[in-house]
């Protein structure tokens, strides 16, 4: 039987969280870079020992961590972050040019063949890489083609998706909070908005182009021409690999939500948490639901053994779920309320790992052999 | 010898246990303090300065002799004081929130 870690970033540290593969007790370290943001902590599935973690504070900026003995040890790595030339300007909130700022790494993605390999989605929107074990970074400039034209939402303009084609290294797909999704087809080097179907009443034309708030994508590895979203509003899926997108909110409670994720043995299984609405970042009710479809969208079931059904305003952010690779699946999933819950049995019920974490910001998880 | 104090978070992430004592030859002054401090400690590039432009972050503050250089071109000269390590050169996290 193998295990978990579950990999927890928050407002004031980095908590690992480990069980065997019942999940049912578990053991909590942390936190580690007590008192610093932490967007998001990362393991390679090249080795699952290094794990990665964004580290950054309004004071002291940006730093990257690196463990490679299962997070028990850390050692900084490079934070040099630079524009690949003149990064030129974007649209500020009251339409003006604004220069291109990095404020913060939002999202690790780690290479699946190579454990010195990993993505960085950062704030300003920008995609940057390092071969090296993060002593060095390098931006993918093609990605900012169209950024002159981006402007950011009220979370800021950062890039907090990136999926790799499992079966095609060199296309990937990343997501911009209010630009929207963008594909390549060329390991990077060049990049297309691909937000067809996408329609936001929000924004000046509704189906533009570029300019949707997109808050998450998700792929399951095997079927990787198949994308599920959550945007800032409506849950979309794409059967084209991004070319085109159809709504599957279907009878959800509210299609407004940050995460989603797919199940790990059924690529029709899909989570998400909604959201009451944007101005009200909590669930509709005060009721914590987990809802699944199996149908890939449109029929959607709430999942609410063990999670609290009444005065719960808590909200659960676009990088805070997750699941395993165990059978059954186990799902996962952080608050803002510093709660991490875990299902065990693919969401059938819930129990809570920790209660009193600071904010969560993000969730991960290794399934450990 | 330059005595430098750093605030608790960068202490902690360079792994420093009090004061940093640097050999720092002259004109001292805050770049070059800051030169030295980096060399020694690779973990806080980026941390007090910002990468590529080497401006002082936002909301770092240097105080030199209980006065507040912050603003003072990066190559003045600091007060003998700072120089002979009579006082440390302070390096602060700007006071913040409620």
């Amino acid at each position: 039987m193998g295990g978990v870690r579950v990999l927890v970033g928050t407002r004031k540290g980095a908590f690992v969280l480990t069980a065997d593969g019942t999940r049912r007790f578990w053991d909590v370290s942390g936190p580690h870079f007590a008192g610093w943001e932490i967007y998001h902590v990362a393991g390679s599935p090249a080795d699952p020992n290094r794990i990665w973690a964004s580290q950054s504070s309004s004071w002291f900026g940006q730093v990257i961590q690196r463990s490679d003995d299962g997070g028990r040890t850390w050692s900084s790595v490079g934070n040099e972050f630079a524009y690949d030339g003149d990064p030129g300007t974007h649209l500020w909130y009251d339409g003006t040019p604004h220069p291109w700022e990095f404020a913060r790494v939002w999202h690790l993605e780690p290479s699946r063949t190579d454990p010195d390999a990993v993505y960085a989605g950062v704030e300003d929107a920008a995609l940057f890489h390092s071969r090296d074990g993060g002593r060095s970074w390098q931006e993918f400039p093609g990605l900012r083609a169209s950024g002159a034209a981006w402007q950011p939402g009220a979370g800021g303009m950062c890039l907090h998706t990136i999926l790799v084609d499992p079966t095609n290294p060199a296309r990937l797909y990343v997501a911009i909070s209010a630009a929207g999704a963008f594909k390549s087809d060329d390991a990077g080097k060049s990049w297309r908005p691909i937000n067809r179907g996408l329609v936001s009443e929000q924004i000046p034309n509704p189906t533009a182009e570029v300019g949707h708030c997109v808050h998450r994508l998700a792929m399951h590895p095997a079927r990787p021409d198949v994308l599920f979203m959550q945007k800032h509003w409506d849950v979309m899926r794409s059967d084209d690999a991004g070319e085109s997108w159809r709504e599957v909110s279907g009878n959800l409670p509210s299609d407004f939500g940050f995460p989603i994720d797919v199940h790990a043995h059924e690529p029709d299984t899909i989570y998400v948490v909604p959201i009451k609405s944007d101005g009200e970042h909590f669930p509709p009710d005060g009721k914590l639901r987990v809802f699944r479809s199996r149908t890939g969208g449109n029929e959607w079931e709430p999942l609410t053994k063990g999670l609290p059904q009444r005065d719960c305003y808590v909200n659960v952010l676009r990088d805070a779920l997750a699941v395993d690779a165990l059978d059954p699946c186990g799902v996962y999933f952080g608050t803002t309320g510093g709660q991490v819950y875990a299902s065990a049995d693919a969401g059938e019920s819930w129990a809570p790992i920790v209660r009193d974490l600071p904010a969560v910001l993000s969730v991960e998880v290794q399934t450990l052999p | 010898m330059i005595r430098v104090a750093l605030p608790a978070p960068l202490r902690t992430h360079a792994r420093i246990d009090g004061e940093v004592l640097l050999d720092v030859p002259p004109p001292v002054t805050w770049r070059a303090i800051l030169d030295a401090l980096e060399a020694r400690h690779p973990a806080l590039r980026g941390a007090i300065r910002e990468h590529g432009s080497g401006r002082r972050r936002a909301f770092v503050r240097f105080f030199a002799c209980r006065q507040d250089v912050s603003h003072e071109p990066p190559d003045a000269p600091l007060p003998d004081a700072i120089a002979s390590g009579a006082e440390p050169f302070v390096i602060l996290g700007a006071m913040a929130g409620g």
